[in-house]
C-alpha cells in the first residue's frame, strides 16, 4: 500500500513537472488537495468579504454611472466567490461547510477587507490597488496545477480589468478636481497603500504554504516577486495623476530594473490578520447579518420548488 | 421534498453544472456549476453568475448527479482503440506526384 502510494505520488510529481494540469478525479496527494482547499476557500471567501467595503459606498455614489459601475462591480464579487466555491467544491467539500466556516470566524480572508472606506475616494483606491493587486496574482494564478482554479481565474480576471480601470477612473477624476478633492485622493492612497503591498503575503522566506504551492505548481511565482512586479506597476499610474506613494524609500534602482520600497510593518500584518484589524468583527457581523436576512429568499425558493417538484420532474425527463 | 437550509441530505441545494453557447452555431462548453432547488432557477442563477457580459446565447444546466464521466486512471486502456489506427487520417494515404486530393 505504501509502495503503491510512493508511486502514485511520484507519478502526480511527474505530471506536475511535465506542466500536466490535474482535474477533480485524478489521483492527487491528500496534502495538495487539502491545500488547494485551504487556499481556494479563504480566496472565494475574500471576494465575499470583498463586497462589504464597497457595498457600503453604492448609496452614496456621486453619480448615476458611478453607482451602477459600483453596483455591477460588487455583483462581480459574488459572481467570483461563487466560480471558487464551485471549483473548491471540485476538491471533494460542500459549500456549506465552506460557508459555515465563513460565517463562525474559523477561516480567513484577505486582511485588506478589515479596514474602513472612509471616503468616496477609498473606492477609487480599492479599484486602483486592490483589484490591481489581485489582477497581478491571479493571472499568475491563472496558470495553477489545478484546472478549476485555473479556469475560474481566467474567468476572473477578464472582469477584474473593468474593476481596476472603474477604480482608476475615480481617483484620476478626484485628482483634477478641487484642492479638497485632491486631499481627499490622497489621504485614501496613505491609508491603502501599505495594507495592498500585504495582500501579497509575507515574504517568500516567512511563508510556510509558499514553499509546497510552488513545488505543486499552484503558485507559479512567489510573493516577493508578484509585490515588486505591483510595485513597478503602480509607481507610473500615480505618476501620471500625481499623486504620492506614502513611502519615503521608494526609488528606482537602476540595476535591477525595479522600484525598491521600504519595509512594510508585518506586525501589523499579523495583528489584523489575527483578528484584531479595525473591522474584523464588524465585517462577520455584517456577513452573519446578510446571511439570515436572506433565510427567507432560501426558504421561499424550496417552497416553491417542492410546490413545481412534479412539473420540474416532467420537465426533467 | 427540501426544507428552507437543509435541502438534501448534506444540508445544501442540488448542484448542477452550467453548460454554455457562446454565440449561435457554437458548441456548448462546460462554465462551471451552480446549487438551485429546481431546474428552472438553475437556469437563472446559472444567467446570473455566468453570463453578466452576454457570454453566452444559450445555457444547458444537467444535475450533476446525471454526468456519466470516464475515470482517468482508465484514460490509457480506455482511449487506446482510437490511437493505433493510421489508417483513419488522411495523412495515411498517398495520391500521385503533383495532384492535390
Amino acid at each position: 500500500m505504501a509502495a503503491d502510494s510512493a508511486a502514485a505520488e511520484r507519478a502526480f510529481d511527474a505530471r506536475i513537472a511535465a506542466g500536466e494540469t490535474i482535474e477533480p478525479k485524478d489521483w492527487m496527494p491528500e496534502r495538495y488537495r487539502k491545500q488547494l482547499i485551504r487556499m481556494m476557500s479563504q480566496h472565494a471567501h475574500s471576494e465575499i468579504v470583498g463586497m462589504l467595503p464597497e457595498g457600503n459606498w453604492i448609496t452614496r455614489a456621486p453619480t448615476l454611472q458611478r453607482k451602477v459601475g459600483l453596483l455591477a462591480k460588487v455583483q462581480d464579487e459574488a459572481g467570483h466567490g461563487l466560480y471558487i466555491y464551485c471549483g473548491t467544491e471540485t476538491l471533494g467539500v460542500d459549500r456549506t461547510e465552506l460557508v459555515d466556516q465563513l460565517l463562525s470566524g474559523k477561516a480567513k480572508y484577505a486582511s485588506i477587507f478589515n479596514y474602513p472606506t472612509l471616503s468616496w475616494a477609498d473606492i477609487g483606491t480599492i479599484g486602483w490597488f486592490v483589484d490591481g493587486a489581485a489582477i497581478v496574482n491571479q493571472t499568475m494564478l491563472a496558470k495553477a496545477s489545478y484546472g478549476p482554479y485555473a479556469r475560474a481565474m481566467v474567468r476572473i480576471c477578464k472582469e477584474e480589468n473593468f474593476h481596476k480601470r472603474q477604480g482608476f477612473e475615480i481617483i484620476a477624476t478626484l485628482a483634477a478636481g478641487t484642492p479638497e478633492q485632491r486631499r481627499m485622493a490622497q489621504d485614501a492612497v496613505n491609508r491603502w497603500w501599505w495594507p495592498s503591498l500585504m495582500m501579497f503575503g509575507p515574504n517568500d522566506k516567512d511563508s510556510p504554504n509558499s514553499a509546497e504551492l510552488t513545488k505543486w505548481g499552484v503558485k507559479r511565482k512567489g510573493n516577493d516577486e508578484l509585490r515588486q512586479r505591483f510595485v513597478n506597476l503602480t509607481v507610473a499610474h500615480a505618476k501620471a495623476i500625481d499623486l504620492v506613494l506614502p513611502d519615503p524609500d521608494l526609488r528606482y534602482n537602476a540595476e535591477t530594473g525595479n522600484w525598491d520600497f521600504g519595509t512594510i510593518d508585518w506586525a501589523e500584518f499579523d495583528r489584523v490578520i489575527h483578528g484584531e484589524g479595525p473591522l474584523n468583527r464588524e465585517r462577520l457581523a455584517a456577513r452573519n447579518k446578510a446571511h439570515d436576512e436572506g433565510a427567507w429568499v432560501r426558504a421561499a425558493a424550496s417552497a416553491y420548488a417542492a410546490k413545481h417538484a412534479p412539473e420540474s420532474a416532467s420537465r426533467a425527463a | 421534498m427540501v426544507a428552507a437550509d437543509e435541502p438534501g441530505t448534506n444540508g445544501q441545494w442540488p448542484l448542477w453544472e452550467v453548460f454554455l453557447q457562446p454565440s449561435g452555431g457554437a458548441p456548448f462548453e462546460h462554465a462551471g456549476s451552480v446549487h438551485a432547488v429546481d431546474a428552472e432557477s438553475a437556469l437563472q442563477n446559472a444567467r446570473d453568475v455566468y453570463t453578466r457580459r452576454g457570454e453566452g446565447v444559450n445555457l444547458w444546466v444537467v444535475p450533476s448527479a446525471a454526468i456519466v464521466a470516464s475515470a482517468p486512471s482508465d484514460a490509457g486502456p480506455f482511449f487506446d482503440p482510437g490511437n493505433d489506427k493510421p489508417y483513419r487520417h488522411p495523412q495515411f494515404y498517398t495520391s500521385p506526384r503533383g495532384v492535390r486530393v
